[in-house]
């Protein structure tokens, strides 16, 4: 459905418009004044707007809608499992988000080829980058699809999704930030968020770093929110 | 496919939810080949036992089994042997008629290599070949009700339910929807619930009539008026006296009411309603009895209470049993 659906593309062009709109104003930074970092780095930096806001627009429809049309009760007496519904939402979904992050490639190809610059196309940096993508997308995809299986209402799914995507992303980093989470007392509580801080995850990945512990935290948080979102499509069943 | 003589089989289901008890004890089984139509009133709990039947709702308790098979333990196996359409048949909105069909088929894991054919003998079979590359949201509600019904029967399923497949449709769709299923008789057994009452009684074999979560009725629509209703009616318009005449129609049947309209019409005619427990024909011998006693008789009809009727006595009695059942409490 995702892959047929006409609004997809829309959605996809607009995401590779904006994009390659961020794109040109890092090169434009980067003609202006000497920088430290490469431009691949900063372009990863920007990952939690997409993350925040392509993923929930992505995976709010997937369970919302077969719950509103009542399509799932078609869905659902097929020789299917919910557990191959969700995987099967999720699968798309994820697998839409990637491709989108795999076609931004073509700014750096393009950049390449005009400057004529390999330095442009850095390896490290971009696989680094993409890596983290491909790795943190699992779990953002999952809280997404998560989302919509808690709601019959695409809006709600798609607020939601965003908001738990912003906090977990976003918040993060605020209280990793903050003075008063250094007292001695908060330290347990410290340690959670510094594990869960995507933004190091993030720098880690593009510095070459691959730490396990990262893509443990992905990919269980992953099967967390897959297991909960499966367990939410069967609840409504029981109390529908 | 198993080879259990019965398609169907629910042994005391109960289903509640919430506190209320949407399905109350209910038993049927269904034999292979047949067309069952599931009557109730709205809320009787017609969809919940047939959400029950196709696996997509846990049982509180009882039994259903699908040829054979136990709906709770093997929800796969049952919905590899069932097509079923929802209540208000929910369907995707942005999809072709040809690409959901070919979706449906794919999930309902039909072979690749079999099912362009299939789909091609489906759309045939619910004329729905000239609109196979719509958009099914810009389709008409009778299309749209037809490619459920189309779905429902793709994998070829020994059995199917349909909820309310009829609903929303005119009359020359109704026609065509019946036709459909009524070619299915035979090869797939059929369960369909419906408001339309000569709908059921044109289509089906048997029927069930369920109220407030109970079987209040069950049989052939001949039977249930016999069984429900237990009386047949004739009308005579007679011209005479009519005192002699009932008087000897007591010895047809001791039970028989006769009634009279008091005053006989400006042309001398008068209405005879006759009512009796006998169900074989008695034109010949009531117009044999007026003839006898020189009455004139202008028209002899005998009027078929419809399965409406039968319905509607049916659910009343089930009140009625509640309503006795309830009072002494308070």
């Amino acid at each position: 459905m995702l892959l047929v659906s006409p609004a997809t593309y829309v959605a996809a062009t607009l995401f590779l418009g904006f994009m390659g709109l961020i794109f040109t104003k890092i090169l434009e930074i980067y003609s202006s004044a000497p920088q430290e970092a490469s431009p691949a780095n900063v372009y990863f930096q920007l990952f939690w707007l997409p993350a925040c806001v392509m993923v929930p627009l992505l995976t709010m429809k997937c369970l919302a809608e077969e719950r509103r049309l009542g399509t799932i009760e078609t869905l659902l007496t097929t020789p299917v499992t919910t557990t191959e519904v969700v995987l099967a939402k999720f699968g798309a979904a994820y697998f839409l988000y990637t491709t989108l992050w795999a076609s931004t490639l073509g700014f750096f190809i393009i950049l390449k080829k005009f400057s004529g610059d390999a330095r442009f196309l850095d390896s490290g940096p971009l696989v680094g980058g993409f890596l983290f993508i491909a790795v943190s997308g699992l779990l953002f995809v999952a809280l997404g699809v998560l989302a919509s299986s808690v709601t019959s209402n695409q809006s709600v799914a798609g607020i939601l999704g965003c908001v738990m995507l912003a906090t977990l992303i976003l918040g993060g980093n605020a209280l990793s930030d903050s003075a008063w989470m250094t007292q001695g007392m908060l330290n347990p509580a410290k340690a959670v968020i510094d594990y869960g801080h995507v933004f190091s995850h993030r720098d880690d990945f593009t510095r070459g770093v691959i730490d396990s512990r990262h893509v443990l935290f992905y990919l269980s948080g992953t099967v967390l929110a897959l297991i909960f979102s499966i367990l939410s499509v069967e609840a409504k069943l029981l109390h529908a | 496919m198993s080879a259990a003589p019965t398609a169907i089989e629910v042994t005391r289901l109960i289903k509640t939810y919430g506190g209320v008890t949407a399905v109350n004890d209910i038993s049927f089984s269904v034999a292979r080949g047949e067309i069952i139509g599931f009557l109730g009133p709205n809320g009787a709990g017609k969809s919940t036992t047939m959400r029950i039947l196709t696996g997509y709702l846990p049982a509180s308790s009882g039994s259903v089994k699908i040829c054979g098979v136990p709906v709770a333990t093997q929800p796969d196996e049952i919905k590899r042997r069932i097509g079923y359409m929802p209540e208000n048949n929910p369907l995707p909105e942005d999809m072709r008629v040809s690409e959901f069909m070919y979706f449906r088929g794919r999930i309902k894991e039909v072979p690749r290599r079999k099912l362009g054919p299939r789909i091609d003998e489906v759309l045939e079979l619910c004329d729905l070949k000239r609109v196979r590359h719509k958009i099914i949201g810009q389709l008409s509600k009778g299309y749209r009700q037809r490619v459920g019904i189309a779905d429902a029967i793709l994998a070829e399923p020994p059995v199917i339910i349909m909820d309310e497949p009829t609903i929303g449709l005119d009359p020359h769709q109704i026609l065509i929807v019946r036709d459909l299923i009524a070619s299915l008789r035979g090869r797939m057994t059929v369960l369909i619930s419906s408001h339309i009452l000569p709908e059921i009684e044109m289509t089906c074999d048997r029927v069930l009539i369920i109220n407030q979560g109970r079987v209040v009725a069950q049989g052939t629509p001949a039977e249930l008026r016999r069984e429900i209703l237990g009386r047949s009616t004739y009308q005579l318009q007679i011209n005479g006296d009519p005192s002699e005449f009932t008087q000897a129609l007591a010895g047809l049947d001791p039970e028989m009411r006769v009634e009279v309209t008091a005053g006989a019409a400006s042309d001398g005619f008068r209405l005879v309603t006759i009512t009796t427990t006998r169900d074989d024909d008695l034109g010949e011998v009531l117009l044999g009895a007026c003839l006898a006693r020189g009455l004139r008789v202008r028209a002899l009809s005998r009027t078929t209470p419809t399965l409406e009727d039968v319905f509607l006595a049916a659910t009343r009695r089930s009140w009625d049993a509640v309503a006795t059942f309830q009072s002494p409490g308070k």
